[in-house]
């Protein structure tokens, strides 16, 4: 690999750039595509596997190319920079998650309870609308505060997000669920929220709940998605 | 928006080329193993990868630990050569028993020197 593609490697990751990485089997010529200078076949292959966000060898004209689509990581959103938020965070980012914290109360919000995570202190709706959630973005909220809280999943549920999951107690969150009712979502967006969050392993520290969440949030990811009671 | 920009990015487990890039900018000469195809039960998927120094430092994966030690070889050897390698264990292959692919699974790694 030349050294110049491995930052553009990593620059494209960091900036979430979709790219290809090809190289030609027989002599180890490689690119990062899209490249002008490759050729059309070539381009075409990384942009082809790009949309099927595939990796592998590739035959192109009598040809064997190891083709390895880069699409940007997958992010997760949490609402609520709270304790369990601290322990998601880093489990998020092991697994390969570009990982945002949003919570507007700045004692919380605090850089210092979250090395190495990018904090968001705007208001859930205002951040989240900023953030753009696509359909590689998973939302968690955390607050157990409807003010945070319940705009956050508005705008979580008005998005493609592939994974909304919302902290608190099956009261709770049938209380939640009235409100957002009043508003207009129907059982078909209550469907997408997983709740009670994060995955039935009994969970009860911190560490545990961000575990369980993450397990879930994973599984979604991998078209695993746990069957809910009503 | 009122982010943090001091916050960097905390690295994930699978940011090998970020581990490559660090040993190549403090002076090591370095090589990158990536999977370039798995079939069967073979433990790691293709874009897995491995990066590996001449000072005998490696991070990452290209199987399950079985194959590590194989492509750890000729890793070295592209080291020196600059010749990228691409090295295939199967279950068919009687090298996969001798390095111990005991998965039953098939994987080809392809090996370059980061230059």
């Amino acid at each position: 690999m030349i050294y110049a593609h491995l930052l553009r490697l990593r620059q494209a990751a960091a900036e979430r750039e979709p790219v290809t990485y090809a190289v030609r089997l027989a002599d180890g010529a490689s690119f990062v595509l899209p490249d002008q200078a490759a050729p059309p076949a070539i381009n075409q292959a990384g942009a082809d596997a790009l949309e099927a966000d595939r990796i592998g060898v590739v035959e192109i004209d009598g040809e064997s190319w190891f083709i390895e689509a880069r699409n940007p990581a997958p992010r997760l959103v949490v609402v609520g920079a709270v304790h369990i938020a601290q322990a998601l965070a880093p489990l998020a980012v092991t697994a390969g998650f570009d990982v945002t914290v949003i919570d507007p109360r700045t004692g919380f919000a605090a850089p210092e309870r979250f090395p190495g995570v990018r904090i968001d202190t705007a208001w859930p709706d205002e951040a989240l609308a900023a953030l753009q959630p696509d359909a590689r973005t998973a939302i968690v909220t955390l607050t157990h505060d409807p003010k945070l809280d319940d705009p956050a999943l508005i705008s979580a549920l008005r998005s493609d997000a592939f994974y909304v999951g919302a902290l608190g107690s099956s009261r709770t969150h049938a209380k939640r669920l009235d409100r957002l009712r009043a508003l207009g979502f129907d059982d078909a967006a209550f469907s997408r929220i997983a709740a009670p969050v994060g995955l039935d392993i009994g969970a009860r520290t911190a560490p545990e709940i961000a575990i369980s969440v993450i397990a879930e949030i994973v599984g979604a990811r991998r078209g695993k998605r746990r069957e809910r009671g009503a | 928006m009122n982010t943090d920009d001091r916050a960097l990015p905390v690295r994930g487990a699978e940011d090998i080329l970020g581990i490559a890039a660090d040993w190549c900018a403090a002076g090591e000469t370095v090589a990158i193993a990536t999977v370039i195809q798995s079939w069967g039960s073979s433990p790691r998927p293709a874009g897995s990868r491995m990066a590996l120094t001449k000072t005998g430092k490696m991070e990452g994966s290209v199987s399950g630990g079985c194959i590590e030690g194989a492509v750890a070889d000729a890793a070295l050897e592209v080291m020196d050569t600059g010749t990228a390698q691409v090295l295939t264990y199967g279950v068919t292959d009687e090298s996969a028993w001798a390095v111990g692919l005991a998965c039953g699974g098939q994987v080809s790694v392809l090996v370059e020197k980061l230059t």
